[in-house]
């Protein structure tokens, strides 16, 4: 199970402002009926992106100016709601490779982290500054530093706040914890072995 | 050392700590469904492990169902391959699956307790927010995403980080016509919906102590909705006596053994806590939703916010959004405003007591003319108990639909959506935007007895004054 250590994300962005952006928002219930992931990021934020009959609505999602962009950019708790994996999964499949907002719900940046998507956490102010410099130029290229907690693009840079637990995960190549889940095997038993209920 | 009971069950699942600090913890008791388990089957197959305890691990369907017949092949090829799927990794990995042929298929978290499944003093862990329920058994559960799933079928452990404690008392005793869906209400509207980041909710006081289990259920069910990662009660006689018979409890002796240990679980008294909050029971109303979070309630006495009167401008855009959403005027009385769906069901009200009580107040009532109206019993079992009691019949004779088990309009993955801006009342837990299957639907979320109120004056209206509720509960 040997997993890549993150250490940069780069990239183009995209803004999407809002605050307790949930995901039902980011990824509309009605499709999660699906066996695998893969198609997913098809219905990322679709129904902020499309009228009842199918049409584009202006978003900037649907913006050909942010095609190909890998970080997106919001506002605060985004991510709130279910702990289902299909919002990160969306955004992965999408090509979202992180996220930048000023807050992230719990669970959804617990999930993130798994995929390998550092979620890091900014000020309104640098947020809004960024997200205005990325639609003045979509085709900006932005750095996540994910060592030096901060985010780099143009001549500007600010200070991104990352907990150390995550960090260490993405800089020493742990994100994914199951490796480190399996080699507990011989703990893992003992500890079914002294509960009782465990036995039954 | 005195010891909450959280304490006590992490430690006494705790496999090792991990490199990155967090703990490795033993889940003992895994429950999955249709909708998030899939993915992680496959992963589980990508990587070519087995499931490490299949004897711990138990399925049921219940979002995808269609509720006006479990007749299969269901009329949406998607919810049939997500059934498919599910019996055939059930099947191959040797996992119980309360299917729908079994009499025992439901809400996962209606299922569980029923099943006697649900345990004090254990983890419990399922790839869905509303996982705490089973805490009202004093059970430690969480809600897990897919990634975690997998790690569950593979280790029957998860890295986690240790939870701060919150204790939340409710002392006194609720008024007539208030029920533990308004105490839960009431709590995150104090709290906030993101108040309880990094916490355990323990539940406690005489309110607590007097409630039934599937009131406990109630309030455990919704602690996500205040933010909590968990919420439980304390295993008591009532916990006991609840689960005393269910099929997967001990017998005889053994019985005895497990209630012995159930009880050393209970915070020790004097223990530590990260926070207190009280709360005077005398203070809950009925309560009822206004926006798109569940942190959004009133008091149906009261008015919709208005967001003129606000000094914090993130608060005033975020009532200003939430208005438009839902296409209510500010500072009017919440009291009178139109519904056109009603909804009662769902892991938070689902339960035989929920019926049980609606059908009270319904008996010798009618819904509106332009109200629809179903009743979703939250598994087969609740739906056969509410038969035996004659309940169906009442909501019927009421103008309900009487529907099959399933999630249903909860989250409407199923057939059961409302349409266009149809409002909902509704006893589910998240009235968040598009939740109900509809992008522009609205959801009032409140008591299954306001529900019943809603749906016979076709409007949000007071159940206490519709149904005369003191002087019901009086006799
Ligand atoms: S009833 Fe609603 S909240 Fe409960 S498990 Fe089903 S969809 Fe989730």
């Amino acid at each position: 199970m040997a997993l890549e250590t993150i250490t940069t994300v780069t990239g183009k962005g995209v803004y999407v402002p809002g605050s307790d952006i949930d995901t039902d928002r980011i990824i509309p219930a009605r499709f999660m009926k699906c066996v695998t992931f893969d198609g997913l990021g098809e219905y990322l934020f679709y129904d902020v992106r499309h009228h009842e009959d199918g049409s584009l609505k202006a978003h900037p999602l649907n913006d050909p100016k942010h095609a190909g962009a890998t970080i997106l950019i919001s506002g605060v708790n985004f991510g709130c709601g279910s702990s289902r994996e299909h919002a990160p999964q969306a955004l992965n499949k999408a090509g979202f490779k992180a996220v930048i907002a000023q807050s992230f719900a719990e669970i959804f940046f617990g999930n993130c982290g798994t995929l390998g998507m550092p979620c890091v956490a900014a000020t309104a102010e640098d947020i809004e500054k960024l997200g205005t410099a990325v639609r003045e130029n979509p085709d900006l290229e932005i750095t996540i530093d994910v060592e030096k907690n901060r985010v780099f693009y143009g001549d500007e840079n600010f200070t991104v706040h990352l907990p150390d637990s995550a960090r260490d995960a993405f800089l020493s190549a742990r994100w994914d914890p199951i490796g480190e889940l399996l080699e507990g095997e011989s703990e893992i038993e003992a500890t079914a072995g002294a509960l009782p209920y465990m036995a039954r | 050392m005195s010891k909450s009971l959280f304490e006590k069950v992490w430690d006494a699942h705790t496999v090792r700590q991990l490199s990155n600090g967090q703990t490795q913890l033993l889940i003992g008791t895994h429950l999955i469904h249709e909708v998030t388990s899939p993915q992680a089957f496959g992963m589980l197959r990508d990587l070519g492990l087995k499931v490490k305890y299949p004897n711990r691990t138990f399925a049921t369907v219940d979002h995808i169902v269609p509720t006006l017949s479990q007749v299969e092949p269901f009329a949406d090829p998607l919810a049939q391959e997500m059934i498919n799927a599910l019996r055939q990794n059930c099947e191959e990995f040797g996992v119980t699956f309360f299917d729908i042929g079994t009499g025992h298929q439901g809400i996962v978290h209606v299922v569980g307790p029923e099943q006697g499944i649900t345990q004090p003093g254990t983890t419990i862990a399922c790839g869905d927010s509303h996982t705490a329920t089973h805490g009202a058994f004093g059970a430690i559960a969480f809600g897990i995403g897919t990634t975690q799933i997998r790690d569950l079928l593979a280790t029957q452990t998860m890295a986690m980080s240790k939870l701060k404690v919150r204790r939340i008392n409710v002392e006194g005793e609720l008024p007539p016509g208030v029920y533990a869906k308004d105490v839960i209400l009431h709590i995150i509207k104090l709290l906030g919906a993101k108040g309880g980041i990094g916490y355990a909710y323990e539940y406690g006081g005489s309110v607590f102590d007097n409630f039934s289990m599937e009131e406990r259920m109630t309030v455990c069910n919704m602690s996500i909705e205040g933010g909590a990662r968990c919420g439980y009660v304390n295993p008591d006689e009532k916990t006991f006596e609840y689960l005393k018979g269910r099929p997967y409890c001990p017998k005889g002796d053994e019985w005895d053994a497990a209630v012995e240990r159930w009880k050393a679980v209970a915070s020790d008294p004097g223990c530590h806590y990260d926070d207190i909050v009280n709360i005077d029971a005398a203070d809950i109303a009925p309560s009822v939703t206004w926006g798109i979070s569940p942190d959004h309630g009133v008091f149906v006495t009261e008015n919709i916010p208005d967001p003129a009167q606000e000094s914090d401008p993130d608060k005033r855009e975020s009532i200003e959004e939430a208005l438009e959403y839902m296409k209510l005027p500010a500072g009017a009385p919440i009291a009178g405003t139109p519904v056109d769906v009603c909804f009662i069901g769902s892991c938070t009200n689902g339960r035989l007591s929920d019926f049980r009580e609606a059908a009270k107040f319904l008996k010798g009532h009618h819904v509106a003319e332009s109200v629809k109206a179903i009743a979703v019993p939250g598994s087969q079992v609740v739906d056969q108990l509410c038969k035996n009691e004659g309940i169906d019949q009442v909501f019927r004779d009421a103008g309900f639909e009487w529907r099959e088990a399933g999630c249903s309009m909860c989250l409407a993955m199923n057939p059961d959506k409302l349409i266009g801006d149809q409002l909902c009342a509704s006893s589910s837990n998240r009235n968040f935007k598009g939740r109900q299957g509809s992008p522009t639907g609205r959801t009032i979320l409140m008591s299954p007895v306001m529900v019943a109120a809603a749906a016979v004056t076709g409007k949000i209206s007071d159940a206490r004054e519709v149904f005369q509720v003191a002087e019901t509960a009086a006799v």
